[in-house]
């Protein structure tokens, strides 16, 4: 990760929403990103981190840039990419 | 027309401009169906019935359990036992004598669902779990007959508003594709009491506006509310041209022109 100093645009923001903020080791990230890939190529390469990142599941759902993705949804550095767990209970 | 009675009775909508007697005689003529008589049903149906929504539909096949009665607000200590339909018809008639309350004390099947949305200014979805969701999507999409979804789990919810009328509108398929039951449910992992009932009455606010009109609803966008930390987030929700809920009744719109 890199030094907080300047928010480097080769980089994506990722935040944790609802029951995630609470179970990952931290509610945001800046994480690397220097080129185009996808939402799920993103998530994959979080939760390879491992432990608690592991939560970061594909049933999960996703915005990028406060609008709705689907898990094929390019990111681009720069993006705000925000994961958050299907809620149906009543 | 509204009695006398009524217009003092509803006097606090009519004051509002958005509403207004023409707002309140649309409440008054319209009917509403509400699946689910739980903790966001409860107040949304309550706050229907204050309203002066003047026909309600309220489907659950359950029972009143001693464990509903921490959120689900409608039923009451003398409710224990009874089907949740029942003693919600029992308690909003006694909120409002003034209005029609039906009770189907069942889960509706795929043809009742369907003739019920058909007869619905309104659907309002608070069930459990996405099968029943899901079917209550497609009855809305198939007579176009707007959808307003919230849903709560421990400390966190979400909503949105889904008009099959508008051509643009996402559908609730749009949001969550048909294909899981994964997420958790209050039966089995707990909710915070007062956030159904923010949730529930949120329903409700967002019925009156489809109603009367009135300012924006949520069509095109969830939000989240997070509860433990008192955060909403607001994100947009378009509609998924290749939604396979969808994409049949949008098509078959623009054909019809």
């Amino acid at each position: 990760m890199t030094s907080a100093a300047e928010p480097s645009t080769a980089a994506v923001t990722v935040l944790f929403f609802a029951r995630l903020r609470e179970e990952l080791p931290q509610p945001r990230l800046h994480w690397p990103w220097s080129e185009a890939g996808t939402v799920n190529e993103l998530r994959r390469d979080i939760a390879a981190q491992g432990n608690d990142w592991a939560a970061l599941t594909e049933d999960l759902l996703v915005a990028v840039n406060q609008e709705m993705a689907g898990p094929e949804q390019t990111v681009k550095p720069g993006d705000e990419v925000a994961f958050f767990p299907p809620v149906t209970g009543g | 027309m509204l009695s006398d009675n009524q217009l003092l009775r509803y006097s606090r909508h009519i004051f509002l401009p958005e509403i207004d007697i023409q707002g309140q005689q649309a409440l008054a003529d319209a009917r509403v169906l509400v699946l689910g008589a739980g903790g966001l049903g409860s107040p949304a149906l309550m706050y229907l019935a204050a309203a002066g929504v003047g026909h309600l539909v309220v489907s659950d096949p359950d029972v009143v359990e001693l464990s509903n009665l921490q959120r689900q607000i409608v039923h009451r200590q003398d409710s224990l036992d009874q089907l949740k339909a029942d003693s919600a018809r029992r308690h909003l008639l006694a909120l409002n004598p003034d209005i029609e309350v039906d009770a189907l004390p069942r889960a509706l099947d795929d043809d009742e669902l369907q003739q019920q949305a058909a007869a619905a200014t309104v659907v309002v979805v608070g069930t459990d779990n996405f099968s029943s969701r899901h079917a209550a999507n497609r009855a809305c999409l198939s007579t176009g007959t707007p959808l307003v979804s919230a849903a709560a789990i421990a400390w966190e919810a979400q909503i949105s508003t889904f008009d099959p009328r508008l051509a643009d509108s996402p559908c609730f398929a749009c949001l969550y594709p048909d294909s899981n039951e994964q997420a958790l449910n209050c039966a089995e992992t707990g909710v915070v009491s007062p956030l159904v009932g923010m949730l529930g009455s949120y329903q409700a606010l967002e019925v009156i506006k489809l109603i009367t009109g009135a300012g924006t609803p949520l069509i095109g966008r969830l939000q989240l509310f997070d509860a433990r930390h008192g955060e909403w987030q607001t994100l947009r929700l378009k509609r998924n041209p290749e939604c396979p809920a969808c994409a049949s009744f949008v098509a078959s719109d623009t054909s019809r022109d």
